[in-house]
């Protein structure tokens, strides 16, 4: 098994409010990881501080043989400048629940911002690369439509082609189908289905146990900032050991 | 028992009703004719007042299209232009210090705007104008040292006073942009690896500029008329120029008028360019390209009805 993760003792307070209580979890390459658990458990906050966009109060994460925003120097954690933790940013993808896509940036001019503003690709380059994406996610039509003529689905897809174009090594998943009307879900999990089948390593924070029980490797329940169960999807859905998990699966599945 | 309310209503019986392209008598509005033949009555009293009073017409009209006063628009124009520029990159570079992470640019951004926003503008002109009594000589070793009255002219005192009172200003309009443009943009760049300066530059500023593009209009239009104010330094521009006119011929009102006319002609060929402006970047985006096309064509086109 080849790690791509590893977070070994994640903690983050707001203020008193400690949210995350020292998580530990590794993902594999070629993983696909979902994350569930109630409103308020942490999930979001959890996936935020895999990428650094949240510093952890206290443990580190881990991402293919380098440390997130630190340097191993003489035993301690040496805090990296902004670039190089950018740079290390880049190689893990997000996808937010309310999409983010640049709003002054075309379609097309949101999937080439990173490749050519971090990457230093050339313009050419770019957009070739980008309208392969847009193809593979469904939206090369809509390339040079700006973000608010789009549906949420339809910016859904091009995000998730915006964070593929800096190919990442991982990508982030938070609730990508939660802001959307019911009947625009599925195109996007469509696009989620064919990148786990195309071999992505992928953590995704969702409340579509379908999804979870269909495409998952594994699945983790957190709840109150702790992760209460991990394992196969169908072992955890149908028979979790966990009291609470059981009560919180029982509540999303009546 | 029948509703004494509405017989008439209940009267019209379906065989009664009309074909379906019957005619539509529109209310009358009596009171609207009233109170606009009153407003015209008024607009004609007050025009009639001035074109019988003790203005010379002629002398207005001679004076309007005298070299002197173009002349002195033309300085309106530039020191009005120079100090917007000014204003606005001083309001950009203060906003941005307001938020940034260290403290004590913070405070120094908030100090500028206390000072420059706290005093009259007139107030700082004379004082930039007379700097030169605290500063004889303006000295950086290697670069210059001449003294401060070469280097601080009418011209320079008055976008300086003009330009960084505005920055105070705009610094305020600035952080408050940048403030308004949703937190995911800037995560999103920062998930791609974009530093803080790249993000700046390419996500945060350009939202931020269409968001006060109404305010900049206004500050133009402003600046046009504030830099009237240079007139009390010696500056040649026109409102002085008008000054130094009626002095002589005594046609004090005449040559009011006469930049009367000339600021007006500026402030509405600003009002229109900042119609247009607004159309092109103020709104979202889904209609961008069709007015972008528009946008480009516009001197081609007739006016549009409506605003401007
Ligand atoms: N920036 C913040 N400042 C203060 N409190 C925060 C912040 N972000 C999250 N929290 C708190 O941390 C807790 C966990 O939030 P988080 O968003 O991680 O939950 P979640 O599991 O993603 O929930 P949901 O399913 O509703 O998205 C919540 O109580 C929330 O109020
Ligand atoms: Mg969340």
């Amino acid at each position: 098994m080849n790690l791509a993760i590893k977070a070994v003792g994640i903690r983050k307070s707001f203020g008193n409010h400690e949210v995350l209580k020292g998580l530990d979890l590794e993902v594999a390459y070629g993983e696909v990881l979902c994350i569930l658990g109630p409103s308020g458990s942490g999930k979001s906050t959890f996936l935020r501080c895999i990428n650094h966009l949240e510093t952890p109060n206290g443990g580190y994460v881990w991402v293919d043989g380098a440390i997130m925003g630190y340097e191993l120097s003489r035993g301690a954690l040496q805090e990296l400048p902004i670039k190089k933790l950018r740079a290390q940013q880049s190689q893990l993808g997000m996808v937010f629940q309310h999409f983010n896509l640049f709003a002054h940036r075309t379609v097309l001019g949101n999937v080439i911002e990173g490749p050519m503003v971090v990457r230093g690709l050339s313009r050419a380059k770019a957009e070739a690369h980008a309208m392969d994406l847009l193809e593979q996610v469904g939206m090369a039509g809509k390339a040079s439509s700006y973000p608010s003529q789009l549906s949420g689905g339809q910016k859904q897809r091009v995000a998730i082609a915006r964070s593929l174009a800096m190919e990442p090594r991982v990508m982030l998943f938070d609730e990508p189908t939660s802001a959307l009307d019911p009947e625009l879900v599925g195109e996007v999990l469509e696009v989620m289905r064919n990148l786990a089948r195309g071999g992505t390593t992928m953590i995704v924070v969702t409340h579509e146990i379908g999804f979870a029980r269909e495409v998952a490797d594994r699945v983790v329940v957190m709840i109150d900032g702790e992760i209460r169960e991990t394992g196969a999807p169908g072992q955890v859905l149908s028979n979790p050991a966990d009291p609470r998990v059981r009560s919180f699966l029982s509540r999303v599945l009546a | 028992m029948p509703q004494p309310s509405s017989p008439s209503i209940a009267a019209l019986s379906l065989a009664d009703l009309p074909g379906r392209d019957v005619a539509v008598r529109h209310l009358r509005h009596p009171g609207r004719w009233i109170s606009g033949g009153i407003v015209v009555l008024l607009l004609a009293l007050i025009g009639h007042a001035f074109a019988v009073g003790q203005i010379q017409w002629l002398v207005v009209g001679q004076f309007l299209t005298a070299g002197v006063i173009i002349t002195g628009f033309g300085w309106t124009l530039l020191i009005s232009a120079c100090a917007l520029v000014l204003g606005v990159a001083l309001g950009f570079a203060f906003g941005i210090m307001r938020l940034s992470e260290n403290p004590i640019l913070r405070f120094a951004a908030w100090l500028y705007v206390w000072i420059f926003r706290g005093t009259p503008v007139l107030l700082q002109l004379l004082i930039w104008f007379n700097i030169a009594l605290v500063f004889p000589r303006l000295y950086i070793p290697g670069l210059v040292d001449e003294r401060m009255v070469d280097v601080v002219t009418p011209f320079v005192a008055a976008v300086l006073g003009l330009g960084v009172n505005e920055g105070s200003y705009l610094t305020e309009v600035v952080r408050g942009g940048i403030g308004s443009v949703d937190s995911g943009q800037k995560e999103a760049a920062h998930t791609l690896g974009m530093t803080p300066g790249q993000t700046m530059r390419r996500i945060i500023l350009p939202q931020t500029l269409r968001l006060i593009l109404p305010v900049l209009g206004n500050s133009a239009i402003g600046m046009l008329k504030f830099s009237s104010l240079a007139a009390t330094i010696a500056m040649g521009e026109m409102l002085n120029a008008a000054q130094r006119i009626y002095f002589i011929n005594g046609a004090v009102i005449e040559l009011l008028f006469v930049c009367a006319v000339w600021y007006l002609a500026g402030t509405t060929i600003l009002s229109i360019g900042q119609y247009y402006l607004e159309r092109h970047f103020g709104r979202d985006a889904a209609t961008a390209t069709s007015e972008r096309r528009w946008f480009r064509g516009w001197a081609r086109r007739p006016a549009v009805e409506g605003e401007a």
